[in-house]
């Protein structure tokens, strides 16, 4: 139960919609969502496929906790083989899409094929079927949105949409759903334009009615909200101040990436935090900030809701900007304002928004731009590639120019959509590449947080700051304060948290939960709500399970240990500032004591042993 | 001997009229402690959660302690804090 146990199989080719029974055997094994897509996927497609071909499958699924009253129990997962990495790509999202998608009946959709013209995916509970979306194609994420939901006169109806980066090929494109939340990462939205696939739209009143034990169900639910509610962070602190509000912790404590990673501080972060977000404008005394913002069930609302001041000169000929919508999280704060020396807040709001309207990953684009900054202060690029654009550190408006190039594909957003890695080989400087098999870095420079570095190399997603958060550890205190600047004892740590953090994304939480819950709190609810014992151990194991499942993807898309590590700057420059001054970040000493722990070989392969353990299919 | 005294997130309502970018420079005797700065600044113990010394964190064991600052250090202060 929980499970709606029913999957829709959309194939792409023949025009199909065709409902399944769930596999409740891996279902069992594997949870949901992220776990139970990535079985699936592993089943059903070469690791080593193009990308972007019609040979690659792309997979919806929610969670058995998507849609309930489960606190932040609205996720779902975009699953697929990345064009950006060549690796597994999961992207999470909140919003209300996921919790629709199962109040319709369904635990996932599975896209398969490549339509010959375009089309959207229309679900109105259990009745399914593809649309023409000629007139949709070449509209941005918001045009789209709002010609549905005239169109099919539902203001209830929920949308994932990919944006006109993603038709143009821009391999960190997202899928955006409600308007402002994304599937952001990895460039899951690049390989749903390859299908030809415009948007799904989803309408669902069947309720999620599915509960094994409802009254017991509601009892933990209840818990887990006070829990919640009680906590400073998850109470107090994300409601008021998002995500950003690390924006000043982490440079304080010297770990702040800026100017394409050359420095670990920067000077105007200050200007871009969260502080600063509620802080009266000059011009028409109103905070950047308007309020915060919840997602399906949700009751830390973490999100931002935004404006940009109207005299700014990223709007002031723009009325269409001039409302409220999603403002900077922390990462996009970051690779948007520090990692480009811009401490604007009104221009990276802007580019936030552009982000949004066409669906770009802004911590791929904003880390891109900063490595083209690079290229263009060091001369490999100049004015000539930019058309006539001075792309330098800190100019504002280069990098308004560059989102919306970006967003069309135009000039120089071509190469931008490259992201980092295939610009700098591009223009013969691949060291300039801030990245991890071939996806840009988060927020956290790992020369001043050391798990970081780990966590990084060994993301079975490339760099990702949501595999394995041990900046929960190492700087906030939670659930207890380690010492950043330390490398011994981090893979444990890694390890850890990677593994319940799989349990939890395939849950159909939110991992934010986890800065009050721990799987002690969560492992009730889903005992309460679906078929078997789920137990605090048991997620663990599964959590481990989905992770070895993860990288033996990886493993036969042709990866090996080698690409389980850091860009050279991160690994022999030492940080300039700081208590990190005159750090590297040590991944050798935390990189073999890993394999051990995973039950690897000395290069990076899992052994008989481990996959005879854990059940992983041949 | 001033230090720079530094408060953020729900503690800034906190900080006195004078202070810029969540900042405010203070005097401060050579022996004081920790917790005797926050105090001063009415904030409580339970909710000064990171305390950082020019980066560096100081745990509630250390907080007690005479001579841990020197002129011109940054003493910030969070409550408990968090994201992604």
């Amino acid at each position: 139960m929980a499970w709606t146990r029913q999957v829709l199989r959309v194939n792409l080719t023949e025009g199909t919609c065709i409902p399944e029974p769930l596999n409740m055997d891996w279902a069992n094994q594997y949870l949901g969502q992220r776990g139970l897509a990535t079985r699936y996927l592993f089943e059903e497609i070469d690791p080593a496929c193009d990308a972007l071909g019609a040979d690659n499958k792309m997979i919806m699924a929610t969670g058995p906790l998507t849609g309930t009253m489960a606190s932040t129990g609205g996720r779902y997962s975009v699953i697929t083989k990345s064009p950006l990495t060549g690796a597994i790509a999961c992207s999470n999202s909140g919003g209300f899409f996921g919790a629709e998608l199962k109040n319709a009946g369904w635990d996932m959709i599975i896209f398969e094929g490549k339509s010959p013209a375009p089309v959207y995916l229309s679900i109105e509970n259990d009745q399914a079927r593809l649309v023409s979306a000629d007139d949709l194609w070449g509209k941005s994420c918001w045009e789209t949105d709002e010609i549905l939901h005239a169109r099919h006169q539902d203001p209830q109806m929920r949308i994932a949409v990919v944006g006109r980066s993603a038709e143009q090929g821009c391999l960190y494109s997202s899928v955006i759903n409600d308007m402002h939340r994304a599937a952001g990462r990895s460039g899951v939205g690049t390989v749903m334009a390859s299908k030809n696939l415009k948007a799904v739209t989803v309408r669902g009143t069947m309720g999620v009615g599915n509960i094994l034990d409802p009254a017991r169900f509601m009892e933990t639910v209840a818990a887990g909200k006070k829990v919640l509610a009680e906590n400073a962070v998850t109470g107090e602190g994300l409601p008021a101040l998002g995500t950003q509000v690390l924006m000043n912790v982490i440079n304080e404590v010297g770990a702040m990436p800026t100017r394409n990673m050359q420095e670990v501080q920067f000077e105007g972060a200050h200007k871009i935090s969260g502080e600063a977000m509620l802080e009266p404008r000059e011009s028409d005394g109103k905070p950047n900030l308007t309020r915060n913002g919840g997602c399906f069930a949700c009751t830390i609302a973490c999100g931002r809701i935004s404006t940009i001041d109207r005299e700014h000169f990223s709007v002031k000929e723009k009325p269409q900007y001039w409302g409220n919508s999603g403002g900077l999280e922390y990462e996009a704060a970051w690779a948007l304002g520090s990692d480009t020396g811009i401490d604007d807040l009104d221009a990276l709001t802007y580019v936030n928004f552009i982000c949004n309207e066409d669906g770009m990953d802004p911590i791929s684009f904003g880390a891109t731009v900063a490595a083209a900054m690079e290229l263009f202060e060091v001369g490999a690029i100049n004015t000539s590639h930019t058309d006539g654009v001075e792309l330098k550190f800190g100019n504002a408006q280069a990098l308004c120019w560059a989102v919306e190039q970006s967003a069309t594909g135009t000039g120089f957003g071509a190469d931008l959509n490259l992201g980092s890695k295939r610009l700098c080989e591009k223009y013969g400087r691949p060291e300039l590449s801030m990245t991890v098999k071939g996806q840009e870095f988060p927020a956290y420079d790992p020369r001043g947080i050391q798990g970081m570095g780990l966590t990084y190399a060994t993301s079975n997603r490339g760099a990702c700051h949501l595999r394995s958060y041990t900046v929960s550890s190492e700087i906030l205190g939670v659930p207890e304060k380690t010492d950043p600047l330390e490398s011994d004892g981090k893979a444990g740590l890694v390890k850890a948290f990677q593994d319940a953090t799989a349990a939890v994304d395939s849950a159909g939480l939110c991992v934010f939960t986890t800065f009050a819950w721990t799987l002690d709190d969560i492992a009730p609810q889903i005992d309460a709500a679906c078929d078997g014992d789920w137990s605090p151990e048991r997620l663990v194991e599964v959590g481990e399970r989905i992770w070895q499942l993860e990288r033996d993807f990886n493993l036969k898309a042709g990866m090996t240990g080698a690409d389980d590590t850091l860009p050279d700057r991160l690994l022999k420059d030492a940080a300039k500032s700081g208590p990190a001054k005159g750090k590297v970040c040590e991944l050798d000493n935390m990189l073999p004591e890993y394999y051990q722990l995973r039950g690897w070989t000395a290069d990076g392969q899992l052994t008989a042993e481990t996959r005879s353990k854990f059940g992983l299919p041949s | 001997m001033q230090i720079t005294f530094k408060l953020y997130a729900t503690l800034q309502h906190l900080l006195p009229p004078e202070a810029r970018d969540n900042a405010v420079v203070i005097e401060v005797p050579e022996d004081v402690t920790l917790h005797e700065v926050i105090e001063r600044f009415n904030v409580k113990r339970k909710d000064a959660h990171l305390v950082l010394i020019n980066g560096r964190y100081f745990g509630a064991a250390d907080r007690d302690a005479k001579g841990l600052l020197v002129d011109g250090d940054v003493l910030a202060v969070w409550p408990p804090v968090a994201g992604g």
